[in-house]
C-alpha cells in the first residue's frame, strides 16, 4: 500500500523515526527506579526457601534493630486490614503475605522497610522465620491423582488440585473422524515453563498522601487503568477509592506480559506507604523476578491428527494438563481459562476438532501469563505446527506440500474454524510460497539430500501460523468483568497541533510514534505535531492496556474513530468558513476543499484555529473527541516462516543458518517498527526453542532462577533474521491493520523445532521437546550412533 | 560499616563522595550523582544494562565497587553527547531503529562506543561478539548491529 500522506505528514506506511528515541539515546528516559521522591524509603522482601511449608514463627526483633530499618510487615500486619489476600485476574485468590503456610519457593514472607536499599537488604537477612516443611507437589499429573495432598486448604470445599476443566469443539464428530481416518498421528508435547525476563524487572513507588487521602503509584504496569480498579477493589475498604488513586506507568523497560499481573510486592509497598505515610519504593532484583513473578506456558499436551491417505486433514484432538502453580494467576479474559488455545486448528481447514484443558495447582509460583503471546496462542501454534510435520513424516510427504494442501483457501474468508473462531482474512498459500521462493526451498532440499549422503546434518523447518489478537469484542471478552474495549482521546489545539491520549501503555512498541501516525493519517496533522500520552490514569481515558498484540487492534482503532469524529466536526467548521454546504466539501489528508473549486480550501490547521476563534454560532467550541472502541471481531495475523539449521555432530549444537519470516499483519502503520517487532519476536521465539526453561526438582527448588542458568539469547546465538511480508488487510478494523508484536514469538519455535527434527528424521527421530539444547541433541546423536 | 572518601571523574566532571565500602558503582552513579541513564537489569553481571566505561574500558558497574573507581575516569551514556552534538553511536541507534524499550540501550551504546575506539572497522561478527555481554529482549540485535555499523561508517 502506497502511503496516502506525504512524508512531511508521516501518516500510515511511512518509516518515520521514533519520537521516543531522543530521550532514550541520551539516557533521559524515566523508568520507575529512576524516580526519587522526597522522604522515600525502600522495601525489600523476605522469601521462602521452601516450596511448601507451615509457617510457625516470624521473629522481627533483630531486623528492627538494624540501622535504617523502619518496619517489618508480615501477613499478620496485613491481616489487621484484611489485605493479606488478593484476587487474581482469573478470579482465584492469592496470598499477599502468608499467615499460615508458604506454597512455593521464593514466595513473599515479609517486607522490610528501611531508609536505604542496602539497609532494607540487611533487614531481610535479619528476619528469622521458622518453617515446618510439608509434602511438595511438583508434577501436575501426580497432583491430579487421588491421594495427592490437597494444596489449596484455604478453599473450604476444595477436595483436589484441579482448578478447572475446559473443553471446546465437537467431541463425537471428532471421535468419528478419527474412527474413519486412514492415518492417525499422536504425540506428547511439553511446552516448558519460561519467563519473559524483560531487562527491566518489576517495581513501584507507592506514595500515599495522608492529608489528601490520595495514593499515587508509579508502577511497571502494562495496564494502569485495570490496576487502579484492582487496587480500589482490594483496598477500597481501607479508604482507597478509585478517584483517589493515580497509577502512573512511566517508561517501561519491556513487558511481554510479565507486567500485567499484580504482584504481592506492589501491594506490600502500597500498604507500607499507607502505614508509614512516606513514599515506598520496591524494585525486585533479577532472581526475584525469575523465581517469583508470573511464568508462561507449562502445558503438557497430547495431540492427535486424523487424515486421509492423500494428506487431507480431517480431525484434531488435543488433551492438555496446564500447570498453573499455586494459584490461577493467568491474565486471560475471564471466559477463557485456557486463553485462546482453541486457535489450535491453525491455518488448516479441519472439519472436526476437539480440545480440552485441565488446570492444575502445584507448589510453584502462580501464573500462566503470556510470554509475548496472545493468551496461549504459542502453545496452540507449536502443537499444530509440530503435528503437521509429524503427519508429513508419517505420510512421507513434503511438509510444505502438506501445508499447501490443507490451508484454508483465500476464497474461504471470512472463515469459521471448527472451534468457533471467525478468521477475518488471509492468504496462507501466498505467504508460504513467498517464503519458499525467498529461501530457495527446492535448492535447500537438494543440498540436504547431498549432505545426508556425506553424513552431515542439515534440516529445514516450516511454520505457517495463524495468530488471534486484538482482544476483544465485549460480547465475549472481559477481565474481572471489565469489557476489553480500548480508548483514545484527541485534542486539537488552536494552533493545529494535537495531544492524543490512549488507554494502552507502550513498553517499547513505539506507540508515541505509531499512534501519532494514525492521527496524521486521519487528520493530516503531521505526526511530528501530535504528542501521544499514555500510562497516567489521571489523564488518559480508561483502557485495558497493552498485551496480547491488542494496542493497534483496539486503541489504534479508537484513535482512528476519535480522529474521524473530529473530522466530521471539522467539516462543519470548514463549511461555515467557506460558506458552502457540507456536502460540497471533499476531504484529502489535511484539508477540505470545495468540489469543483479546489483553490477554495481550508486546512485542518485553519479549521482548528477557527474552532476556538470563529466557530459557527450554535456549535460547541473546541476540536476534540473521545472514542471507546469495541472491536467487532478479533484480528488474525498470519505468516510462514522457514528455518535452516545445521547440527554439529560433535557437540549437538544447533546453528540457525537462515531464517526467513514472511509476515502478514494487514495494513502497516510504520514499516520500520513492524520489522523491529518481528526481529524481537523471532528472538523471543528462538529463546524457548533452543535455550530457555525453568524447571523444578522434586523438592520444588527452582532450576533456572538467575541469568547464570536461565539463558537469554545473546547476539551470538541470534541469527540475522530475514523478513518479508504480504499484506491482507483486516476487513473490520478501521485502518485494515491487525497487530504484529507477538506473531513472530508465536510462529518461530515450531519452525526451529521442525528444522531440527527434519535434520534427524532419517535417523527415525519424530519429535524433540523444546528447548532443544545441545545436550538433548547430543544424546540423540549418541543413541543413533552418529555422534562424532 | 566503614566509609571512604573517593574522588572520581564522571563525564569530565570531578566528584567527591563519601561512600560505604559495599556501595556499587552503579548505585553511586544512579542514586548519588543522579545519572540515571545507566540501568540495572540483573544481579549476576550477565545483562550489561549497567555498562559504563572505566578509564575507557567497558565494565559492568553492578560488579564494580564505588571505591574501585577512586581516582579514575568514568564515562556514562550522559557523556556521549558533546556540545549538543550526538555521538555517532547515538545517531546510529536512532537511525537504524536499534532500540525499542530503551532499557538496554545505554549499556549497549557504551559497549559499541568502546568497540569503535579500538576497532574502527568491525565486521558483523566482531560487533556481535563485542555486544554478547549485553542482553536485549526487544530488538533481536539485527538493528543494533546496523547501528554500530552506522556509527563506524560515520566515523570514517
Amino acid at each position: 500500500m502506497e502511503p496516502r500522506t506525504t512524508a512531511d505528514v508521516g501518516g500510515m506506511g511511512h518509516a518515520i523515526k521514533r519520537k521516543e528515541d531522543p530521550r532514550f539515546i541520551r539516557g533521559k528516559g524515566t523508568y520507575v527506579d529512576d524516580i526519587q521522591l522526597p522522604g522515600m524509603v525502600y522495601l525489600d522482601i523476605v522469601r521462602s526457601p521452601f516450596a511448601h511449608a507451615k509457617l510457625t514463627a516470624i521473629r522481627t526483633e533483630a531486623a528492627l534493630k538494624v540501622p535504617g530499618v523502619l518496619a517489618v510487615i508480615t501477613g499478620e500486619t496485613l491481616a489487621q486490614f484484611n489485605l493479606h489476600w488478593m484476587p487474581t485476574l482469573m478470579s482465584d485468590t492469592q496470598m499477599v503475605l502468608p499467615t499460615e503456610k508458604v506454597m512455593y519457593q521464593a514466595q513473599e514472607v515479609a517486607g522490610v522497610i528501611a531508609t536505604s536499599r542496602y539497609a532494607a537488604a540487611d533487614g531481610v537477612e535479619a528476619v528469622e522465620v521458622d518453617y515446618e516443611p510439608l509434602p511438595v507437589v511438583v508434577d501436575p499429573f501426580k497432583a491430579l491423582e487421588p491421594g495427592s495432598p490437597v494444596l489449596r486448604t484455604d478453599k473450604k470445599d476444595k477436595k483436589d488440585n484441579r482448578i478447572f476443566h475446559w473443553e471446546v469443539g465437537d467431541k463425537a464428530g471428532t471421535d468419528r473422524a478419527f474412527a474413519e481416518a486412514d492415518v492417525r498421528v499422536k504425540q506428547d508435547i511439553y511446552i516448558p515453563r519460561i519467563h519473559v525476563a524483560s531487562i527491566e524487572t518489576c517495581g513501584c513507588i507507592a506514595d500515599f498522601d495522608r492529608v489528601k487521602g490520595r495514593l499515587t503509584v508509579y508502577m511497571t504496569t502494562q495496564a494502569p487503568h485495570a490496576i487502579r480498579t484492582v487496587i480500589a477493589l482490594v483496598a477500597g475498604h481501607v479508604g482507597l477509592s478509585e478517584e483517589k488513586i493515580r497509577v502512573i506507568s512511566p517508561d517501561i523497560g519491556g513487558g511481554f506480559g510479565g507486567k500485567v499481573p499484580v504482584y504481592p510486592g506492589y501491594v506490600i509497598a502500597v500498604a507500607a506507604s499507607v502505614v508509614l505515610g512516606r513514599p515506598v519504593k520496591w524494585i525486585e532484583d533479577r532472581m526475584e523476578n525469575l523465581q517469583a513473578d508470573s511464568f508462561a506456558r507449562d502445558y503438557h499436551i497430547t495431540a492427535e491428527i486424523a487424515a486421509k491417505r492423500d494428506g487431507t486433514m480431517t480431525g484434531l484432538r488435543i488433551k492438555t494438563i496446564a500447570d498453573h502453580g499455586y494459584a490461577d494467576a493467568a491474565a486471560n479474559p475471564s471466559k477463557f481459562p485456557a486463553g485462546l488455545f482453541s486457535i489450535c486448528t491453525g491455518s488448516y481447514d479441519f472439519q472436526h476438532a476437539f480440545a480440552e484443558v485441565d488446570g492444575v495447582y502445584t507448589n510453584k509460583p502462580p501464573g500462566g501469563i503470556a510470554y509475548r503471546c496472545s493468551f496461549r496462542v504459542t502453545e496452540a501454534v507449536h502443537t499444530i505446527e509440530r503435528m503437521t510435520d509429524l503427519l508429513a513424516q508419517q505420510l512421507g510427504m513434503d511438509p510444505a506440500e502438506l501445508r499447501l494442501k490443507n490451508f484454508v483457501r483465500k476464497d474461504q474468508f471470512p472463515y469459521r474454524s471448527a472451534l468457533g473462531w471467525e478468521y477475518d482474512s488471509g492468504d496462507y498459500h501466498a505467504a508460504l510460497k513467498k517464503a519458499m521462493d525467498r529461501i530457495g526451498y527446492a535448492e535447500l532440499r537438494k543440498e540436504q539430500a547431498e549432505k545426508r549422503k556425506r553424513g552431515e546434518l542439515m534440516g529445514i523447518g516450516i511454520s505457517s501460523f495463524t495468530e488471534i489478537v486484538g482482544a476483544g469484542p465485549s460480547k465475549h471478552f472481559d477481565i474481572l468483568g471489565i469489557k476489553m474495549f480500548d480508548s483514545a482521546e484527541i485534542r486539537v489545539h488552536p494552533t493545529g497541533k494535537a495531544t492524543a491520549r490512549f488507554g494502552t501503555k507502550s513498553q517499547g512498541q513505539g506507540h508515541e510514534t505509531t499512534y501519532a501516525q494514525i492521527v496524521a493519517e486521519e487528520l493530516g496533522i503531521p505526526a511530528a505535531h501530535v504528542e501521544v500520552e499514555e500510562g497516567d490514569t489521571d489523564t488518559a481515558p480508561y483502557g485495558l492496556g497493552t498485551y496480547a498484540s491488542r494496542s493497534t487492534a483496539t486503541a489504534g482503532a479508537a484513535g482512528a474513530m476519535a480522529a474521524r469524529k473530529i473530522r466530521e466536526k471539522a467539516r462543519k467548521i470548514a463549511a461555515h468558513l467557506l460558506e458552502v454546504s457540507e456536502d460540497d466539501l471533499v476531504w484529502e489528508p489535511g484539508k477540505f476543499s470545495v468540489k469543483g473549486a479546489p483553490q477554495k480550501s481550508k486546512t485542518i490547521q485553519d479549521i482548528a484555529f477557527a474552532a476556538y476563534t470563529n466557530h459557527p454560532q450554535g456549535m460547541e467550541a473546541g476540536l476534540e473527541a473521545v472514542a471507546y472502541y469495541d472491536p467487532p471481531n478479533l484480528t488474525f495475523p498470519f505468516g510462514s516462516y522457514i528455518c535452516v539449521v545445521d547440527i554439529d555432530r560433535g557437540t549437538g549444537e544447533v546453528k540457525v543458518r537462515r531464517f526467513v519470516a514472511v509476515d502478514d499483519c494487514g495494513n502497516i502503520i510504520n514499516p520500520m517498527i513492524v520489522d523491529g517487532q518481528i526481529h524481537g519476536g523471532l528472538t523471543m521465539g528462538l529463546a524457548p526453542a533452543l535455550l530457555e526453561e525453568i524447571s523444578y526438582d522434586a523438592s520444588g527448588n527452582i532450576q533456572g532462577g538467575s541469568f547464570m542458568d536461565y539463558l537469554l539469547p545473546t547476539a551470538m546465538e541470534t541469527p540475522s533474521w530475514e523478513t518479508d511480508k504480504t499484506v491482507t488487510p483486516s476487513p473490520h478494523h478501521p485502518l485494515g491493520a491487525k497487530g504484529v508484536g507477538e506473531s513472530a514469538t508465536v510462529g518461530a519455535p515450531p519452525a526451529i523445532a521442525n528444522a531440527v527434527v527434519d535434520a534427524l528424521s532419517h535417523l527415525g527421530v519424530r519429535h524433540i521437546d523444546i528447548p532443544i539444547t545441545p545436550e538433548k541433541v547430543w544424546r540423540i546423536l549418541k543413541e543413533k550412533g552418529v555422534a562424532e | 560499616m566503614a566509609t571512604h572518601t573517593i574522588t572520581l571523574t564522571v563525564n569530565g566532571a570531578a566528584h567527591t563522595a563519601q561512600v560505604e565500602s559495599r556501595l556499587l558503582l552503579v548505585h553511586l552513579l544512579r542514586e548519588v550523582l543522579r545519572l540515571t541513564g545507566t540501568h540495572i537489569g540483573c544481579d549476576t553481571t550477565h545483562c550489561g544494562a549497567c555498562t559504563v566505561l572505566l578509564d575507557g574500558e567497558p565494565v559492568k558497574s553492578c560488579t564494580v565497587l564505588a571505591v574501585q573507581a577512586d581516582g579514575r575516569q568514568v564515562m556514562t551514556v550522559e557523556g556521549l553527547e558533546k556540545d549538543g552534538k550526538l555521538d555517532p553511536i547515538q545517531e546510529g541507534f536512532m537511525q537504524e531503529h536499534g532500540l525499542q524499550c530503551g532499557y538496554c540501550t545505554p549499556g549497549m551504546m557504551m559497549t559499541g562506543y568502546a568497540l569503535l575506539t579500538r576497532n574502527t572497522k568491525p565486521s558483523e561478527r566482531e560487533i556481535r561478539q563485542a555486544i554478547s555481554g549485553n542482553l536485549c529482549r526487544c530488538t533481536g540485535y539485527v538493528n543494533i548491529v546496523k547501528a554500530v555499523q552506522y556509527a563506524a561508517a560515520k566515523q570514517q
